[in-house]
């Protein structure tokens, strides 16, 4: 790899952040719309026209607060684990492709990075997150925050093996864990139709491994304050905030990408070179889905909330898993 | 999770019903904007009020000083001058002041006036960054010369049915000044030539039973009976 291939890369990458950090202002706004929406309210309709000035004028207010440090936390620790957050997040989307390999802007794709592993690399690094929310839960010193964090773990260390188990069905329909490819395969028939009960179990574990609503118990703020971020103000804060909402927006450009077609286009007759409004269009109405479950649904026992992922999902899964590989074995 | 296709089903039902209002107008009133109507009989800021040969109607009486519950009203009477009265009664108020910090707005005072002098309109945006403009003077609440309204008193006739009666305060063994409430003072003249109620009004509340002081426990308490009538 040359110096210039590094400068490219590199840009794309600060590009792509800067993208992602904008999308999570814009997404807070978003939901606090549709919520309202849902709620018989306006919602945020002062700043700016209609409240598009809202997330900065939030993000000017999480800069210039006050950060306030326990004294119980652990200091190095609690510094880091928001960024651990942050970062992970952040990190996982680079090798989703927003468009087609014939679209090329200056020069260059858009994706990050091409690796032949993407998806093995998206589970990877998803996992990481944890390693935030863990270490910030413990190293507050409030058992709020730390009951948080380790409810966050049991979930999240849950969920992944259904969302695993989910994605390896198309993988063996795809033949290939590079992302493009699962995308161009996906030229005549989604993957969604192919393994829609993949798509619902991905999905609902999708759901739980953000902590969005219904599966929101590691912020429960009933019982825990807040949970895991109790302790956090300011930017600090603002970085879980940021975190919590592109892993949304990762997790919906997951599910685009293995079982809608990533940047395919919806109809057959309109044209690919749009490619990455397709792909946003789709990535949106996951996200009106998020919002949709958090305005409609409450939040479910800890009980449950193992029981749905140990008994039926996992099962589920590993079910859906044998038959597609029965069936590819069968008809190649 | 006993019936997953039921639990399924459920929640869609629930999907549907919050998108279903996802399509709603919003119900919001933009509050600077756009101002809501009010009901009549809202009890707002209130306002003194004349007679149509512009006398004020406040005769100074104190009856709603007395019967304020909150202690919001301060009034300085003073003899009117015979040759120019202020008033139709012997006295008028000099001084007139609410304080809008300690006023409810429960609106016995305008239930104890005898002469529908001071009624609670339906201003209530009564909102200021200062305690000293909270405090309204006779300025601010007498309505201008040359004005003779009735005000709210007039929503309140005829007299609503009892069940919309503004609620009195029951003796509950536990207020020591209830003495000096509306139903004390008597609820003045509000009917003012209108309509008279002949039917004798029924006695508000009975004698409270004397608890000696220091002996006053939670089971000393007055129980009130129902079945008495």
């Amino acid at each position: 790899m040359d110096f210039g291939t590094l400068i490219i890369i590199t840009i794309k990458a600060v590009i792509l952040a800067l993208v992602l950090l904008g999308a999570f202002a814009y997404m807070t706004l978003f939901e606090r719309k549709v919520v309202a929406r849902m709620q018989n309210r306006f919602g945020p309709n002062r700043t700016g026209p209609f409240g598009t000035m809202q997330p900065l004028a939030d993000g000017a207010k999480l800069i210039f607060k006050e950060q306030i440090v326990p004294r119980e936390s652990k200091r190095p620790l609690y510094d880091i684990a928001p960024m651990i957050s942050l970062t992970v997040a952040l990190v996982a989307f680079a090798v989703i492709p927003l468009g087609p390999p014939s679209l090329q802007i200056f020069g260059t794709n858009l994706w990050v990075g091409d690796i032949n592993i993407g998806i093995l690399f998206i589970l990877a690094v998803s996992s990481l997150g944890v390693y935030g929310i863990a270490l910030g839960g413990w190293s507050s010193g409030n058992k709020y925050s730390l009951m948080g964090a380790i409810r966050s773990t049991a979930q999240i260390i849950s969920y992944e093996l259904s969302l695993g188990l989910s994605l390896l069905g198309v993988i063996i329909l795809a033949q290939s864990l590079r992302m493009n490819d699962i995308v161009a395969k996906q030229g005549t028939v989604w993957f969604v139709f192919l393994q829609l009960p993949a798509f619902i179990i991905y999905c609902v574990a999708a759901v739980a491994e953000v902590n969005r609503a219904p599966f929101d118990l590691p912020e429960a703020e009933q019982e825990l304050v807040a949970g895991y971020h109790t302790e956090y103000s300011g930017l600090r804060f603002a970085m879980y905030f940021a975190a919590e909402y592109i892993n949304m927006v990762t997790v919906s450009s997951i599910a685009t990408t293995m079982f809608l077609g990533g940047w395919q286009p919806p109809l057959p007759f309109l044209p690919i070179e749009l490619g990455p409004l397709w792909f946003i269009l789709k990535v949106l109405c996951f996200l009106f889905g998020f919002v949709w479950l958090r305005a409609t649904l409450p939040r479910l026992k800890y009980d449950r909330l193992m029981q749905l992922g140990w008994k039926w999902l996992l099962p589920l899964a590993l079910l859906n898993l044998v038959v597609t590989s029965i069936v590819v074995a069968l008809v190649s | 999770m006993a019936n997953p296709i039921k639990a399924t089903g459920e929640t869609l039902r629930g999907m549907g019903v919050t998108l279903k209002n996802f399509f709603r107008k919003p119900v919001t009133v933009q509050y600077p904007e756009q101002l809501r109507k009010l009901p009549p009989r809202v009890r707002g800021r209130h306002v003194l009020h004349r007679y149509e040969n512009g006398l004020e109607r406040c005769i100074a009486c104190m009856l709603c000083s007395g019967t304020c519950p909150a202690d919001a009203i301060y009034i300085e009477p003073e003899e009117n001058n015979p040759e120019k009265p202020n008033s139709f009664g012997e006295r008028y108020a000099s001084v007139f002041q609410v304080d809008m910090l300690r006023c409810i707005f429960c609106g016995y005072c305008q239930a104890a006036c005898p002469t529908g002098a001071i009624t609670l309109e339906s201003n209530t945006i009564l909102a200021s960054y200062t305690r000293e403009k909270m405090l309204y003077n006779k300025e601010d609440l007498l309505e201008p010369l040359g004005t003779a309204t009735r005000g709210a008193a007039l929503a309140w006739e005829p007299a609503p049915p009892a069940s919309a009666q503004p609620i009195l305060p029951e003796y509950q063994g536990l207020f020591d000044g209830w003495r000096t409430t509306a139903a004390a003072v008597g609820k003045g003249d509000l009917a003012l030539g209108v309509s008279d109620q002949t039917d004798t009004p029924k006695p508000l509340r009975k004698e409270a039973p004397a608890t000696l002081p220091g002996q006053a426990t939670p089971r000393s308490l007055p129980v009130r009976q129902e079945d008495e009538s």
